[in-house]
């Protein structure tokens, strides 16, 4: 405490805000009543105190009236707080000497009554004044940058951020689920609308990821621990057995032909199930890194039942020809366990994608009951050249009167398939349309078949892709406008037989149509992965109500989170196509240099501290920190915050029964005696 | 020079605060000698006469205790502020409002219809109730009047210090003694009791877990507690985190939660308030039917967390009875 209490000398200022705020509250009737309060020294109305005339105003007052405060009554703290703290600092004040009053949001824009809107400005405005009495000179922290990343599954989105990254010179773990890096777009043979070839864009991108002297990649590996705060975060990763010593393994593949099982029986999820593959496997040629796995399921080498600690048994029963074919590369282990790997990094970039639409949670459509009833997926493997047949279209179920496999003669692409529906996702998936003509167009150049696409609305906002639609209008492809009543194999007509009906209201025709055809595809739309919930809460991520990762804010944020440090890419914040995943991928890449390259982070100064002397170890507050910033000192039986970790929620300040914790900028006094000005406004 | 004056008074109190003086045993006779009594209803016979015929500030100490019910208690309370240089609320009632208190749930009215009407121990056909004045045998005595709010001492006059305490412990009443006769006073206000916590004192808070996760409430009554574990890890309400220490943890080490009779720390407005929300920020379930029935163990709110504190809380009484 200072000798002598320094004399009170406040700055108030109310802005207009143009007519935002002056149209409805009479702002010099507020100045005028706000002068007669303790304390104020000046105050004063003004048209824009964000201008830089109004901060300039506020330097020159704090040094020709010596004030000692400064409130201002305008719009969000949002929006200028930061705007109004830098003034009082030029001015030579601390910054938090400064408190900000929202009569715009909170007052002038919900208000219809100009003379209550204007009492109620005069209330806020001496809630201000009081308060601000009792802030205290705070200073702003600056913690320090772990300079790698991590990027979270790698699909397009985290391929391109970790490359955008690695070539700026940072080090940056990827880390993948699957045994490969590529996502869905491994899976395309085109990309709409320029119909360029995916693996000629993707896979080189791939390899360079895998040979990048930057990037750590680490595929079939999942994070289970994330601590820690941004520019410091501790990230577990475990790295599932794959039964194959990486560093090894030269991605020969002498091993698969070799393999005991002679035929591949097993499904083989790449390929939607469409294709086999043996328990030695390489998801796809192009598969990034070029290592094999084994699969513990199925391969003979191991016994059906685990381990106690969860792991494979090991029987040791099969001949291991694989073994033998990969000789001295010895890269086959059977013994390998999931291995826990720790690493440190600054910033993280949540790119874990999105899952399709189960088919199956529309039975109208058939997809399970009728065998030649597709995901869009399963098209995307059939018509690709590297897919299961390669490339060609056969029917799953029908034989030619030679026994060849069938094509199909008509095919029916329904669109919005769990998407735009309230029994199922209410949102737009955005790429479904697009991919649903690509895959006309696909289908159409593979089979030559009559090609229907039924949609509710067209919608083709990107570059390039209204051209794309009048091209397939061009093609012949025929555009049905309806939501697809049912598909049925119940003939009605001789021409009906052997086929699928689809049975839609053809809204632009007015009438219900019957349209029979051999294939037909369901355009799935957009989830978010099954095990968002769990993603979300390891990063301390927040979801939208559809689950959806949430951003920021949609516009000015809309790769960051609600915690810093932690930027999304891709689908997993949403629906979207390959451009514009890149470009969020970018971006993300982007935030995460500006941290690095600043090398530390401002600490708001709004944390909480514990008074050391007071605390009686009740240990109450422990749990209930959201970022787990409350430890508890074993040895001296006292509760104490990690600073850097805290985030000023206030929910320990509350809950500590002898109001041991304190929390800067909302210390009883403050927030006492702002409850005190509002009601004492009369 | 003569030795000071010292004066005890009690108001709304049970009586238990005058026996802690008395507990002082040989210690007493210390104080005695070094002071001069001047009132003490509960021990001698003085005229509240004498007292106001007292030069104002010529007690140097009174200790009052109990809280303010009465207009009697208030006319005392009142004459011994200007006869004394210092006013000390001595224990729960007089320094929170105490048990007496908890009668800021019911008006006036429900009070005396309660006590003289209803009560089910009563014998009382006419239903006679307590006359500010009455005439018998020719005289008219007058009597004191039940005020419709309990309050605290300090809600009445000027309170220099407070013993807290239901009652005040000996050691705290002694050292009390000591620090107003050398002289050596805390800052005007102050509780004369630890400012921590009484989880600080108590040998069971090694047991209390990090992550304490309430299911369920019990009562004291409702189980055979373990005597070396933390009453909250088994699931009773003990006010000791919320409740000013320097009991010696009397309660804890009886085998008997803390119900919070040394009041709350210096920092804190609302007892109650304090241990509600760490208490309710901590139940397990997350769910409304959950929540309830964790809560369903705690039947009566008031009397948990405001045992003591009802009249100084941010409660005070309940708005919606007659003035
Ligand atoms: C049928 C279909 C066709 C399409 N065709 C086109 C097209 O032609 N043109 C176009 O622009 N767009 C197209 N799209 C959209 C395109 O697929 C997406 O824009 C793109 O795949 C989004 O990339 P991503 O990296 O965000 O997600 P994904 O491709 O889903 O990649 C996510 C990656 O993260 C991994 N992962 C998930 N969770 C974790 C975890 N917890 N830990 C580690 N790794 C994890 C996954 O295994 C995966 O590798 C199509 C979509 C569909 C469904
Ligand atoms: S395990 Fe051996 S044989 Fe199989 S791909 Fe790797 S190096 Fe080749
Ligand atoms: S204020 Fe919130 S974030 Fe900070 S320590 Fe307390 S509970 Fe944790
Ligand atoms: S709740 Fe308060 S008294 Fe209890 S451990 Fe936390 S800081 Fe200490
Ligand atoms: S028994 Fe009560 S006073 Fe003792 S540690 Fe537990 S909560 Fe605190």
């Amino acid at each position: 405490m200072s000798a002598k209490k320094e004399e009170l000398r406040i700055g108030f200022y109310v802005c207009h805000c143009g007519h935002n705020i002056a149209s409805m509250v009479d702002c010099v009737a507020v100045a005028r009543s706000v002068e007669k309060l303790p304390g104020v020294a000046l105050a004063r109305d003004y048209k824009y105190m964000c201008s830089d005339p109004g901060q300039v105003l506020i330097q020159q007052d704090i040094r020709e009236h010596k004030l000692n405060r400064i409130v201002v009554a305008s719009c969000s703290p949002l929006l200028h707080e930061h705007t109004f703290r830098g003034a009082t600092e030029a001015g030579g004040l601390n910054p938090f000497y400064f408190h900000m009053v929202n009569i715009r949001e909170h007052d002038s824009w919900v208000h219809t009554d100009r003379q209550e809107a204007t009492e109620k400005a005069k209330a806020l405005a001496e809630a201000a004044i009081r308060r601000v009495a009792h802030h205290k000179a705070l200073e702003i922290k600056k913690v320090p940058i772990h300079p790698d990343v991590l990027v979270v599954g790698g699909g397009i989105a985290g391929i391109h951020a970790a490359m955008t990254l690695a070539n700026a010179g940072k080090k940056v773990y990827l880390v993948e689920r699957e045994p490969s890096i590529g996502g869905h777009m491994a899976k395309f043979d085109k990309t709409f609308p320029t119909l360029d070839c995916a693996a000629c864009i993707l896979t080189p991108k791939m390899s360079e990821v895998g040979s990048h002297p930057n990037i750590t990649l680490w595929t079939y590996s999942d994070v289970t621990k994330v601590d820690g705060y941004v520019g410091n975060y501790t990230v577990q990763v475990k790295r599932k057995a794959r039964y194959i010593i990486e560093d090894l393994c030269t991605g020969c593949q002498d091993c698969i032909p070799n393999c005991v099982f002679k035929e591949p029986k097993f499904t083989d999820d790449f390929n939607e199930g469409l294709g086999k593959r043996k328990p030695v496997y390489i998801p796809f040629p192009q598969a990034t890194p070029q290592v094999v796995v084994i699969d513990p399921e199925v391969c003979l080498n191991f016994k059906r039942g685990k381990n106690p600690d969860g792991s494979p048994i090991v029987s040791d029963k099969c001949k291991k020809t694989c073994v033998e074919a990969c000789g001295e590369k010895n890269a086959i282990d059977f013994t390998q366990k999931d291995e826990l790997k720790e690493i440190k990094v600054g910033n993280i970039i949540v790119c874990t994608g999105f899952k399709t639409f189960d088919a199956g949670r529309v039975p109208a459509y058939g997809y399970g009951t009728y065998k030649n009833v597709y995901t869009s997926l399963e098209i995307e493997r059939l018509v690709n050249a590297s897919g299961p047949t390669g490339g060609e279209v056969i029917l799953r179920e029908g034989k030619n009167p030679d026994g060849s496999p069938k094509t199909p003669k008509s095919i029916g692409i329904i669109h919005c398939v769990g998407s735009r529906d309230k029994k199922t996702n209410i949102w737009c998936s955005r790429v479904c349309c697009m991919y649903s003509m690509k895959l006309a167009h696909l289908l159409k150049e593979h089979t030559d078949a009559e090609l229907y696409n039924f949609y509710i609305d067209m919608r083709t906002p990107g570059k390039g892709y209204e051209e794309f639609y009048n091209k397939l209008l061009e093609e012949g492809t025929h555009f049905i406008r309806g939501r697809v009543g049912e598909v049925t194999d119940w003939a009605m007509t001789p021409e009906e037989e052997g086929k699928l009906v689809i049975r839609v209201e053809d809204t632009l025709a007015g009438v219900v149509r019957r349209i029979p055809v051999d294939m037909v595809v369901l355009a799935t739309g957009l989830e978010p992965q099954a095990d968002a919930g769990d993603v979300r809460r390891l990063f301390n991520m927040s979801c939208g109500g559809d689950g959806w990762f949430l951003e920021r804010h949609p516009k000015l944020a809309p790769v960051n989170t609600f915690t810093d440090g932690v930027f999304l890419a891709g689908c997993c914040q949403g629906p979207k196509d390959i451009p514009d995943t890149v470009a969020q991928a970018g971006a993300a890449a982007a935030e995460a240099m500006v941290l690095i390259d600043r090398g530390y982070v401002e600490q708001e100064p709004n944390t909480a501290f514990i008074l050391d002397q007071e605390c009686s170890g009740c240990k109450s507050c422990i749990p209930l920190c959201p970022y787990t910033a409350i430890l508890f000192d074993e040895e001296r039986k006292k509760a104490y915050i990690n600073e850097a970790l805290c985030k000023g929620c206030g929910t320990c300040v509350g809950a500590c029964p002898s109001s041991s914790i304190v929390q800067n900028l909302f210390e009883d006094s403050e927030i006492f005696s702002e409850i005190e000005g509002v009601l004492s406004y009369d | 020079m003569s030795k000071p004056k010292v004066a005890f008074y009690w108001c709304a109190s049970c009586g238990g605060c005058e026996e802690t003086v008395v507990d002082l045993a040989e210690d007493i006779l210390g104080v005695v000698e070094k002071v001069d009594i001047v009132l003490w209803p509960v021990a001698m016979d003085f005229k509240y006469k004498d007292v106001a015929a007292l030069p104002d500030k010529s007690i140097f100490a009174t200790l009052l205790n109990g809280a303010i019910r009465m207009s009697e208690q208030e006319e005392l309370a009142v004459l011994l502020r200007r006869k004394s240089q210092y006013l000390i609320a001595y224990g729960a009632c007089a320094q929170l409002g105490g048990i007496p208190a908890l009668a800021n749930q019911f008006s006036r009215e429900q009070v005396l219809k309660f006590n003289y009407e209803d009560c089910p121990a009563l014998a009382n056909e006419a239903k006679t109730r307590p006359q500010a004045q009455f005439t018998e045998a020719g005289r008219t005595p007058h009597l004191s009047q039940l005020h419709h709010v309990v309050r605290t001492l300090d809600q009445v006059v000027d309170v220099d210090f407070y013993i807290p305490g239901c009652p005040p412990t000996p050691n705290l009443t002694k050292a009390a003694f000591e620090a107003l006769l050398s002289g050596k006073l805390p800052p005007k206000g102050a509780v004369l009791a630890p400012d921590i916590a009484l989880c600080d004192e108590c040998e069971r808070k090694a047991t209390k877990p990090t992550d304490v996760a309430f299911t369920e409430f019990k009562r004291p009554h409702q189980g055979l507690w373990d005597s070396g574990k933390c009453f909250l890890a088994q699931g009773v309400v003990c006010m000791g985190p919320a409740t000013r220490s320097g009991c010696g943890a009397a309660c804890t080490s009886g085998n008997m939660p803390c119900t919070g009779c040394f009041g709350p720390t210096s920092r804190v407005r609302d007892q109650g308030a304090k241990m509600l929300s760490s208490l309710c920020s901590n139940v397990a379930a997350k769910d409304v039917a959950g929540i309830q029935q964790a809560l369903a163990g705690i039947p009566d709110p008031v009397g948990t967390f405001y045992r003591y504190g009802l009249a100084k809380s941010l409660l005070r009484r309940r708005v919606d009875l007659p003035a």
